[in-house]
């Protein structure tokens, strides 16, 4: 079953801002899915319209088969949200925030907290919950969204940007859990900017830009069709003039750096070999940039 | 289990838990009353036993009786309208502007909640911190002058009516509000000229006929009215044609709230 599909979902604000051209994308159940793609690529605004925090153009959105428009308490009871911005009340409590939420869901009271014991405990935040919520940090605002997004249970749990202005010990612990839910059953959507966030945690990704989706997969199958990889080397000693390397892309960054585009059809060894030669010694080498964030600029940029 | 009993279940789970979802609004919009009770009982309390000495005491002993009543006696249930018309207008639209404009109004948005029951959740929270004050001013009154109580049921069905008609107001002045100036506007530039012009002060007997008919546009003179007539058994209209409006407006107020929840208006881009 699909726990998510979207078809030719449009999107243009009162002000005339397009947001969304007509998306289609879908998502299988217990998948762990990312949206990827840059600042007003229309990510929160899918988001929103699938949790019916903002009104769609035209489309059909269905959450469990159940079309959002005409069994929205249906869709609505499936998912759990995580959004983008801090939108719980900051002067109460943690524990009567979750609590609260629960009773929205219907959950009667008794159960509700112990789901918010659970939950809160799960995400660090059980010595906290009788603290006024705005003194909590950053990283704690967000676990506790989280934590309030699951109180109900959902089938399927999305995140707007989750690890947004998250330490890296945070943001690990974070995947560790998200990973861990999703082993459970839990069908996970979550966008971010974070592109090493997609590829560790994600088995799929949809890149969206400009209102449009550009691409979407097996997060593996994309990366394949990377044909090329950009290595940076570091020389031991200054090059005043750069060797003749036929066949290999090379630049000069610097007296001590190049940059070499290697496709995947060629051997890196060669490569080495002609350094030697010209007696030019590598101390270290290290990928470019996240072959993910390579892909995304190349297809961002392919388009525009 | 047939298909049937299988919705009828559903339908009995989704009762049930609509129910709970209306109970957590209420609880906690009744907590939030109580909370900050400095700011939703006390002011009341101390601007009402002002009125009660000024207007009662220092100037009523001049005016001498009204309706056949002392002054004090007279205004006692003007004051409690009022305090009523004013807290629970002032509870709703500040509470749920306050959600609005802390986001968290997105917390009941996201979950299955019916709208209806948003508005009935938000109103009860109106209603409670009106009936709250009534009482407080009640007791204050009490000090100053004694009061009957003639028709209990009437008096009390006028309160609470009262209170569901001004939270359902606030209700939507928070809905339309962008601003926290919005949210002033209504109850200083519309609600109190209303309240000071229904009779809360006076008989509107007093006034020359033409004003007499214009105070009669005055939906506020109604209800103070009928309270008057349930606590002194005096009143300036009808107390049929009191309920018949206060019922109107509660139902023209709530079908328009749910038409702007429903709308997504102020909520919904
Ligand atoms: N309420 C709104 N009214 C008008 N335009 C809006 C509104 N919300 C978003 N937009 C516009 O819609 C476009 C898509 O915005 P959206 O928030 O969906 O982007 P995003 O992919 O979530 O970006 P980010 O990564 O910065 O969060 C942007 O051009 C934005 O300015
Ligand atoms: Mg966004």
């Amino acid at each position: 079953m699909q726990a998510l599909s979207i078809h030719g979902l449009a999107k243009t604000y009162k002000n005339g801002v397009v947001a969304l051209k007509g998306i289609d994308f879908d998502v299988a159940e217990g998948e762990f899915t990312a949206l990827l793609g840059p600042n007003g690529a229309g990510k929160t605004t899918t988001i929103g319209i699938v949790t019916s925090l903002v009104n769609k153009t035209s489309g059909t959105v269905k959450v469990f088969d159940y079309d959002i428009d005409t069994h929205m308490d249906r869709a609505k009871s499936c998912i759990g949200l995580v959004p983008q911005e801090i939108n719980f009340n900051q002067f109460e409590k943690p524990f009567d925030i979750v609590v609260n939420q629960a009773g929205f869901y219907g959950i009667p009271r008794k159960l509700a907290k112990q789901r918010a014991e659970k939950y809160l405990k799960q995400l660090s935040l059980w010595d906290k919950r009788d603290d006024i919520s705005r003194n909590l940090s950053g990283g704690m605002k967000r676990r506790l969204m989280i934590a309030r997004a699951l109180v109900h249970e959902p089938r399927l749990l999305i995140l707007d940007e989750p690890t947004a202005g998250v330490d890296i010990e945070i943001r690990r612990s974070m995947w560790d859990f998200l990973k861990k839910i999703n082993k459970e059953g839990i069908t996970i959507i979550l966008t971010t900017h974070y592109l090493e966030e997609a590829e560790n945690l994600c088995r799929r990704v949809a890149i969206i830009d400009h209102g449009e989706i550009i691409v979407q997969g097996r997060t593996r199958e994309l990366l394949e069709k990377l044909r090329t990889e950009t290595f940076v080397l570091n020389l031991r000693k200054p090059l005043a003039q750069l060797p003749p390397l036929d066949g290999y892309a090379v630049t000069q960054v610097d007296d001590t750096t190049l940059e070499v585009e290697v496709s995947k059809s060629q051997n890196i060894n060669g490569l080495f070999e002609l350094l030697s030669k010209d007696d030019v010694q590598v101390l270290s080498m290290r990928n470019k940039v996240n072959r993910l964030e390579e892909l995304f600029v190349r297809l961002v940029e392919g388009k525009g | 289990m047939t298909a049937s009993q299988l919705a009828e279940n559903i339908g009995a789970s989704r009762l049930r838990a609509n129910y709970i979802g209306f109970q957590t609004i209420v609880i906690k919009e009744v907590v939030r009353v109580l909370r900050i009770w400095i700011q939703t009982l006390v002011p009341p309390a101390i601007s009402m036993t002002l009125y009660f000495i000024i207007f009662g005491g220092l100037i009523g002993r001049r005016v001498g009786e009204m309706g056949g009543y002392s002054y004090m006696a007279y205004i006692a249930p003007g004051l409690i309208m009022m305090s009523v018309i004013n807290n629970s207008y002032v509870n709703v639209v500040s509470s749920f502007f306050g959600s609005k404009f802390g986001h968290y109004i997105e917390e009941l948005q996201v979950s299955p909640l019916p709208n209806y029951l948003i508005i009935l959740g938000y109103m009860m929270g109106g209603v409670v911190r009106g009936i709250l004050v009534a009482v407080l001013i009640t007791i204050i009154a009490l000090f100053f002058t004694r009061l009957h109580l003639v028709h209990p049921l009437i008096t009390v069905s006028v309160v609470i009516l009262t209170a569901v008609l001004f939270s359902l107001g606030g209700l939507i002045n928070a809905i339309y509000a962008k601003k926290f100036d919005d949210v002033t506007i209504i109850p200083t530039f519309i609600l109190t000229p209303l309240t000071y012009l229904g009779g809360v002060f006076y008989s509107i007997h007093l006034l020359p006929v033409f004003w007499q008919n214009v105070s009669r546009l005055d939906p506020i003179l109604y209800m103070v009215s009928a309270f008057r007539y349930g606590i002194l058994g005096v009143s300036d209209i009808g107390i049929g044609t009191a309920y018949a409006i206060i019922l109107l407006f509660i139902l023209g107020l709530f079908c328009i709230s749910l038409w702007l929840l429903n709308r997504g208006v102020g909520l919904r881009s």
